[in-house]
């Protein structure tokens, strides 16, 4: 006999992994939907790191004892489980980080300032964090290189036939988040990475909203950049990641410097430490990395298509009951081309008001620009509340949500 | 959560005083609240460093708006040094609620209009800790 096996979460068990989620707040169970801002974390993370301060916490390569051994094996193991995770050819290819943002910093300071002229073109979207925009203006300020913009469509679709007019012998970089952390827009990389291609750009994934939710494989999708943080898929704050093509990393000059990051150093010239060292200067951050590792373990072991098939559903379900909220504006794609991530306003309430009621029902949303002002501008909204869904969320926790609204609508009637 | 969104504030947010500009003000002032985009522009009308007239238009969260408002009632009538000398434990008194670290900010973007606005009449910048 043969069986289809729909992926399916054991969210009971999961949710026993995650100690912060079994409290009440303000007289209500906990109901956490703001992972997109930061997810929570598995015991098994929280373990890992104390067990490393506890038991073998050293600097990395430094020492040749026993503790120092340890803790950079650890490290580097967990550079390993993150390179598989994401499909890199080497661990070599992963930089850790601070967090997303000083990913994109770095490739925009490290490969925009020798890579980019005046004249060349950087092509981003209307619907990109700040942390892949600006960063992208203050080079081109520097260098004299020229922003474009991929528009988006009402529904928060990028225009992609507006893709060959914008694309050109000078666009030198495509930087593009994968995964919209306001409309929850799943964008095509793939085929907007065939034609940045086809005039010889290279490909910058914002990762920070899809390397937690859906498999990401960077080799498949044929990009040259990725970044994301550790602390939007279960592990910790103060680690990130940005992976890069081998080559091109080797051929870019370093980000910071100083410590870990040299080969030689004379009073007048120094020489650089080969991949990833290059990119790190200074002590790392090697608890996190280790935690990193761990969460990459953990989502793994629980699989990420079943994770993503499951927030599929709630988002289903969760578009379905706050539709029937009256008053309330949804903004966003249909959730086929979607990820778990609602953004909403209901009638003329300030979202921080929302916000606000809905904290009083145990519930946390985020509410504000969620640090995307231009696409703000463009559904002429100053703030949205958003709700968003991770492995951990329950349907109970969306209606939780919905009879928070009907409470807020009572109040600001 | 009854504590929180009292009536007053309610009634604050929903019909601010002093709503609207002045034709002639002394000094204009608008501030950003770069957390959740509100936004708040306020006219004072001076007079022998006296404040005889306040307008303010915005759109923000209940609580910038009530604050907002309420601090236009407060502040009519009084001096120029009075309204200087203005500070968060005020504005939080007139709220009459308990403000938490993150949306201090929302509370104080009126009071930040006034004073910036009123420090600008002798060229002076208002230094961010006198609202923390
Ligand atoms: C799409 C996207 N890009 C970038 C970031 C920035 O991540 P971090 O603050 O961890 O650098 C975020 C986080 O909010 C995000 O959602």
């Amino acid at each position: 006999m043969t069986q289809t096996i729909a992926p399916q979460l054991d969210i009971e068990r999961i949710r026993a992994d995650f100690p912060i989620l079994q409290q009440q707040v303000n007289g209500y169970p906990l109901a956490y939907l703001d992972s997109t801002a930061s997810s929570q974390k598995p015991a098994v993370v929280i373990e890992a790191m104390d067990r490393y301060y506890r038991r073998y916490n050293a600097n990395v390569h430094r020492g040749v004892y026993q503790l120092s051994e340890q803790a950079t094996e650890a490290m580097e193991q967990a550079r390993s489980k993150v390179a598989r995770f994401i499909g890199a050819k080497s661990a070599r290819e992963i930089i850790f980080t601070r967090n997303t943002t000083e990913s994109i910093n770095l490739v925009a300071n490290a490969w925009g300032r020798s890579n980019l002229k005046h004249g060349d073109r950087i092509l981003v979207t209307e619907m990109e964090h700040h942390s892949n925009l600006v960063p992208w203006q203050i080079i081109a300020d520097a260098t004299g290189a020229e922003l474009d913009f991929m528009p988006i469509d009402g529904s928060g679709r990028l225009a992609l036939d507006e893709l060959p007019r914008l694309l050109s012998e000078q666009t030198k970089l495509v930087a593009v988040t994968q995964m919209s952390n306001v409309l929850g827009t799943i964008n095509p990389v793939k085929a907007i990475t065939v034609e940045a291609k086809k005039v010889g750009a290279l490909v910058l994934v914002d990762g920070a909203q899809s390397v937690p939710h859906f498999a990401v494989d960077v080799r498949d999708l044929d990009i040259d950049f990725l970044a994301f943080s550790g602390h939007k898929m279960c592990g910790p704050t103060g680690i990130g990641v940005l992976w890069g093509r081998k080559e091109i990393l080797q051929a870019m000059p370093p980000f910071l410097a100083g410590g870990s990051m040299i080969r030689q150093v004379g009073l007048r010239r120094s020489t650089w430490n080969d991949l990833p060292h290059k990119f790190e200067a200074g002590t790392p951050a090697i608890a996190e990395a280790i935690g990193l590792g761990c969460a990459v373990d953990y989502l793994s072991a629980v699989g990420m298509d079943a994770i993503h098939a499951a927030e599929q559903q709630l988002t289903t379900y969760a578009l379905e009951q706050l539709a029937g909220i009256d008053g309330l504006t949804l903004y966003g794609p249909p959730v086929a081309e979607r990820g778990g991530v609602i953004s909403f306003n209901l009638d003329d309430v300030h979202p921080h008001d929302v916000a606000a009621v809905l904290d009083r029902h145990g519930v946390a949303v985020r509410a504000g620009h969620h640090c995307c002002q231009p696409l703000m501008e463009i559904f002429n909204a100053p703030a949205t509340a958003r709700a968003s869904f991770y492995l951990y969320t329950t349907q109970a926790e969306i209606d939780q949500l919905v009879s928070g609204l009907e409470k807020c609508k009572e109040i600001f009637r | 959560m009854d504590d929180f969104y009292q009536q007053n504030i309610l009634d604050h947010s929903k019909h601010p005083r002093n709503s609207g500009r002045l034709g002639q003000p002394t000094v204009s002032r608008e501030e950003l609240n770069p957390l959740c985009g509100d936004k708040l522009h306020v006219d004072l009308l001076i007079e022998d460093e006296v404040v005889t007239d306040v307008r303010f238009t915005g759109r923000g969260c209940a609580i910038s708006q009530a604050a907002a408002s309420m601090l236009t009632e407060e502040i009519k009538g009084k001096s120029v040094a009075e309204v200087r000398a203005i500070g968060k434990d005020a504005v939080l008194e007139l709220l009459g609620i308990p403000v938490g670290y993150t949306r201090l900010k929302c509370a104080l973007l009126g009071l930040k209009a006034i004073k910036a606005g009123v420090y600008g009449l002798t060229d002076e910048e208002l230094d961010d800790d006198e609202l923390s």
